[in-house]
């Protein structure tokens, strides 16, 4: 058991080295976390003087991957949100319409005269006057359905059409709402990006969660009101006509058009044009600027098509009134003065220098697909985080110490071979945790605390072990040798319940209980490896060195 | 000169007053759970829902005080805890904690905003380095993901130990387990100590260590159970015990230490979950002794390992001749 081939010497210094290496950049933080920096910068495409000099400042040879820490101790904003996807099925329904009723026409003669009914949002109803002929008007809806364009759903139609008495009930099938929550996801998430990214902030992680739900963490932003802010509204931006403008709140208006509140005029309604002139997707730019007043405004630029819209409209509607309109809120209502060519204008309105420089990220970034509620937030200052790092690395080193001399005081020659073997342990998992890129969190620290205590753990049942066996008088070596084989099965068994526990709290934990279970978890397998083979190793040296007639243990 | 903690050869009888240990065992659950009934754990907003708001200022914290412009909102439940840290005296901060809000899921920036311009009507300079918020419906998935992980944990563990010892290990193991973790819910509804996701962590960490000291024990038992077969069982046990007796003292306080470190140095916002893990580590050892082997010994063990279980896993060193 004492006998190391030449290929495992190798490969457990290689290992042993190649911990120390990774393990590096962790202990030159803040000067890695700057050259990374700046060579992602290089790589993005900028240069400067500057820049080269930062890159150039830790060697490119070596690794230079670092623990992240968490936001717990880096300080920062976490935030996750629920997008109401369902928002979106409505949208389509309501765009469904004016099919439907095309199709249904055509067949007035079977079916008879045809109305909206009222029903759920994510329903659209639709009432005829021949309720006998009913079968007719569900094979024509049924008719306009098309395949779904996904790998799952393939075969299935996107609306389900069913009928109730006198009423046709349009909705999307299960094939199409995955394919349209994919779709929605997909594009919330680019959209947060966009607009976390415009804000300047660095490394966030914008990810979705389970069917509807969006993490985002950014380190560094301020609060998560902060974070809010940024990513803020769905900023639906759409210009409608003005068709009348009222104090009551319960004006009944026609079925073409809506009624949408004044922002800045308290108890003002506006009744606007359902279908929009323009909508949001025409907008290419957004920037904060002012108006002739020198009051905050914000300025944008149409493409060609949106443009062209825009300038035919304005041109034939000379002197009416019409709205601007964010999230179905009337920002501004101005009168069109003249003719608006060249498709670039400017919204005005009740602003500040800041909401002019939100409102043009957001309109810039596009509208967000449906709203976002938020379900949890986090924010933990940059100095909480400090003070958190500073107690957990002052925590570590006292146990460290403590337990290098517990050890040496206990099993005296052999006591430092096992901290040779500990040091070498937590060399290993920060060169785990780096390489892996897993995030290192408060509960992470004490993860790591404990792994120090624990680590010895199977050097004590061995040396324990070799005690007992030199008590029953074997000669050194053997008793080495027995003292490893035997405590074999107890080191394995004790620590695979360990690590299943560790695996369950990784597979099932979230958040700061995910962090400490993977230091954990890393912690029992280095340190399992390090007091099986590094200390064995240590050991077998020594002993080829001194042969030592008697051992104390 | 070394230092021994446990003299080399020990010949403890551990059963001796099993009648006792276990009395006060059963003893200690029983004044646990009836804590957590009438007292009740202090759920942080993880399981619960709501807010929380950390705050730090520069003057010495008037509780009342806080309370008294809080209350103001009217935001229901509310409550103000003084953090304490004695290694720092010139921290002045609290946490503060208020319901979900009708309506809302998490805290809306109006809310937070309100409490914040709030307090700092008390004092201008003061800063919130933390804000938290969880919605109801986040915190029923995590109090459901967290017993989910519990028993998940639990239940892998007692298969292990089923698949490499016999049944009666199991049991024993499991016995351990539900005693610490039922006098760990018991000291947290005892002292208030805030009960959250972290807890749940330590909680998991406990029956892992719990179990490592209890695996240990049993692995000496199986080896002297083969060893010798006329031996009685309480005497096989005893002799196990006491073999790895110096083991189980190393080990729990090379951890211990590691953890005191920690629970003084840490920081306050992880002194609660360090403090489960110390009180864990000191329970864990207690119950592999005089819980898992005490039950092990009523349950009593089948003797001829060799004949039914070779080949199986656990038999490598049942040749070995010592």
């Amino acid at each position: 058991m004492l006998q190391f081939s030449l290929s495992k010497k190798l490969l457990i210094w290689g290992v042993v080295l190649l911990g120390f290496l990774f393990a590096l950049p962790n202990g030159f933080y803040s000067r890695v976390e700057q050259v990374n920096d700046a060579r992602a910068a290089i790589e993005a495409g900028q240069s400067s003087e500057e820049l080269t000099v930062k890159a150039a400042d830790w060697p490119s040879f070596l690794p230079a991957s670092l623990v992240n820490l968490g936001l717990d101790l880096r300080g920062g904003a976490h935030l996750l949100a629920e997008v109401q996807v369902e928002q979106v099925y409505t949208a389509r329904m309501d765009s469904y319409w004016p099919v439907v009723r095309d199709a249904l026409r055509e067949e007035r003669e079977t079916i008879g005269t045809i109305r909206r009914a009222d029903g759920p949002d994510s329903e659209l109803r639709v009432r005829i006057s021949n309720p006998e002929n009913i079968a007719r008007a569900v094979e024509v809806v049924r008719g306009l359905a098309t395949p779904v364009v996904s790998l799952s759903g393939a075969g299935a139609n996107d609306i389900d059409v069913s009928s109730a008495g006198d009423t046709v009930i349009v909705q999307l099938s299960e094939a199409e709402r995955l394919a349209t929550n994919t779709r929605t996801m997909d594009q919330s998430l680019e959209i947060i990006r966009r607009r976390v990214d415009e804000a300047g902030t660095r490394e966030p992680t914008i990810q979705r969660q389970g069917e509807d739900r969006i993490l985002i963490q950014v380190p560094g932003v301020g609060s998560a009101e902060e974070l809010k802010e940024i990513i803020g509204k769905t900023a639906k931006l759409t210009f409608h006509a003005v068709e009348g403008r009222t104090q009551d709140a319960a004006t009944r208006v026609t079925s073409r058009q809506f009624l949408a509140p004044s922002i800045d005029e308290p108890g003002v309604y506006y009744a606007l044009k359902k279908t929009p002139v323009i909508s949001g997707e025409h907008l290419v730019d957004a920037q904060p600027s002012f108006d002739q007043n020198n009051s905050p405004a914000v300025s944008f630029r149409l493409n060609p098509t949106g443009g062209r819209i825009f300038g035919e409209y304005t041109a034939n509607n000379i002197g009416r009134p019409f709205a601007i309109v964010l999230d179905n809120e009337v920002v501004s209502a101005p009168t069109i003065q003249s003719h608006i060519p060249g498709g670039s204008g400017i919204i005005t309105g009740n602003f500040t220098v800041e909401s002019t420089t939100l409102l043009s990220i957001q309109l810039r970034a596009g509208a967000l697909p449906a709203e976002l509620i938020y379900l949890q937030e986090q924010t933990v200052g940059p100095d909480l985080g400090q003070d958190s790092i500073d107690a957990g690395k002052r925590a570590c080193i006292v146990a460290f110490i403590a337990v290098l001399v517990f050890m040496v005081l206990s099993y005296g020659l052999f006591g430092l071979f096992a901290n040779i073997a500990l040091i070498v342990n937590v060399a290993l998992i920060f060169a785990l945790l780096s390489i892996i890129g897993a995030t290192l969190t408060l509960p992470g620290i004490a993860g790591i605390v404990l792994t120090i205590g624990m680590a010895v753990d199977a050097n004590v049942l061995v040396f324990e072990r070799i005690r007992e066996e030199l008590k029953k008088a074997k000669s050194p070596v053997r008793a080495i040798e027995l003292g490893y084989e035997r405590a074999f099965s107890a080191i394995i068994d004790a620590n695979i319940t360990t690590l299943i526990a560790a695996f369950i709290l990784l597979a099932f934990g979230s958040g700061p209980v995910r962090g400490f279970s993977i230091t954990l978890g890393l912690g029992i397998i280095t340190s399992v490896f390090t007091a099986i083979w590094v200390t064995r190793l240590l050991i077998s040296i020594w002993m080829r060195s001194k042969n030592p007639k008697t051992i104390e243990v | 000169m070394r230092l021994k903690l446990v003299p080399a050869e020990t010949s403890v009888d551990f059963f001796k007053i099993t009648k006792a240990t276990f009395g006060a065992s059963i003893l200690a659950m029983i004044a646990s759970i009836i804590l957590f009934f009438t007292m009740g754990l202090n759920y942080g907003i993880d399981f619960r829902g709501g807010t929380t708001i950390r705050t730090d200022s520069t003057q010495v914290v008037d509780v009342a005080a806080y309370r008294a412009v809080l209350e103001t909102l009217e935001l229901g439940d509310i409550s103000v805890i003084e953090i304490k840290d004695p290694l720092r005296d010139d921290l002045n901060a609290t946490q503060i904690r208020f319901e979900t809000q009708e309506g809302e899921e998490a805290a809306s920036v109006d809310t937070v905003k309100a409490v914040k311009d709030a307090l700092l009507g008390i004092d201008p300079n003061m800063t919130f380095p933390q804000t938290e918020s969880i919605g109801p419906e986040v915190s029923g998935e995590l109090v459901k993901s967290a017993v989910i992980a519990v028993l998940a944990a639990v239940s892998a563990v007692l298969f292990y130990i089923w698949l490499r010892f016999e049944w009666q290990f199991s049991v024993g193991a499991v016995a351990a387990l539900v005693h610490d973790i039922v006098l760990t819910i018991g000291i947290f509804s005892l002292l208030q100590i805030k009960f959250d996701l972290a807890i749940i962590a330590a909680l998991l960490t406990i029956v892992g260590y719990s179990l490592n000291d209890t695996v240990v024990v049993f692995d000496r038992v199986r080896e002297n159970l083969r060893k010798y077969k006329k031996k009685l069982l309480k005497d096989v046990l005893n002799q196990s015990i006491n073999e790895t007796l110096s083991r189980t003292v190393m080990t729990s306080i090379t951890t211990l230490i590691a953890l005191i470190s920690l629970f003084v140095l840490g920081g306050d916002v992880i002194r609660g979950f360090v403090f489960a893990m110390i009180w864990g580590v000191i329970v864990g050892t207690y119950s592999s002794v005089f819980v898992a082997s005490a039950i092990l010994l009523r349950l009593d063990v089948k003797r001829d390992w060799d004949k039914t279980n070779d080949g199986k896993a656990g038999t490598q060193f049942a040749g070995i001749d010592a």
